[in-house]
């Protein structure tokens, strides 16, 4: 089955419009009358890998296909890239500078979070290269 | 109880926002905005002094019944707008969070 595919430019300039594209596919799952326990999930996971675009990779891409029992969202930017996936996946590690920090971000809990709301989640990442988020959020 | 019950028996001050019959499901408290969408649950009323335009795309996405600026932390004008625009209810109080979560569990028990 064809799914429906979204691909939204995300923007690393400011933090204003930060979260736009997740709230889009979030309005988006509501209107199609998505299971409702999975749009919650959809749209925190894809809000904390959005923003991690913007904090920590200048902007970026977010494609998002919907398909009837799972949403599969790949974010992807040409940043500096992750030295050490395994790390960055830990509770509580950030390298996040003191402007971000005092907006609230920050504590280390995007990725964790990331992996708690998603059925399956994959990074890859090179450093001066980029990185890629995959997640899916199964359908119910 | 419905937020608008909460803040008519907290005497909150409505700042953003449709005053709601959404459900209070419980509280949380925090200013991180990851601990909050890993942490707090749907519905809750979120407690906190971070009113700037990240917190509401937090409200909205993690489902968050309301945002309680305690102490009268500011609230930035662009998240104002924001929120009233997404509809999201944001309230001030001059109470500290500890005083406002003691409140809302008395409510939520009677
Ligand atoms: N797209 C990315 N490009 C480069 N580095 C990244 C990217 N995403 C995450 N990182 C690195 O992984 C670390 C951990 O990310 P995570 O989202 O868990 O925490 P955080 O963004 O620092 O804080 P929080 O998400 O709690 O506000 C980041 O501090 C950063 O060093
Ligand atoms: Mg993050």
């Amino acid at each position: 089955m064809t799914p429906i595919t979204k691909r939204y430019e995300v923007s690393g300039d400011d933090f204003t419009h930060a979260g736009e594209a997740s709230g889009k596919v979030k309005t988006l799952l509501k209107q199609i009358g998505y299971h409702p326990d999975a749009i919650r999930r959809i749209a925190i996971a894809m809000y904390e890998g959005e923003i991690n675009m913007v904090i920590h990779a200048n902007g970026g891409f977010a494609n998002v296909d919907i398909y009837p029992d799972r949403v599969e969202i790949l974010l992807e930017d040409t940043g500096p890239g992750i030295e050490d996936v395994d790390k960055a996946m830990e509770e509580g590690y950030s390298t996040a500078p003191d402007e971000v920090r005092a907006l609230g971000f920050g504590a280390g809990m995007g990725l964790p979070n990331i992996k708690k709301y998603t059925d399956d989640m994959r990074i890859e990442s090179a450093v001066g290269v980029g990185t890629k988020v995959y997640m899916t959020i199964k359908g119910q | 109880m419905t937020v608008k019950d909460m803040a008519q028996s907290l005497s909150l001050a409505k700042l953003a926002g449709e005053e709601n019959n959404d459900v209070v499901t419980g509280c949380y408290i925090g200013d991180l905005l990851s601990w909050v969408m890993g942490r707090a649950g749907e519905g809750n009323a979120w407690i906190t002094v971070m009113g700037n335009i990240n917190a509401v795309a937090v409200a909205k996405l993690a489902e968050l019944s309301c945002i309680i600026l305690c102490e009268d932390a500011h609230l930035d004008e662009d998240a104002r707008i924001q929120a009233d625009s997404n509809g999201i209810a944001i309230y001030a109080s001059g109470e500290t969070a500890y005083a406002l979560a003691v409140k809302i569990a008395a409510l939520l028990a009677g």
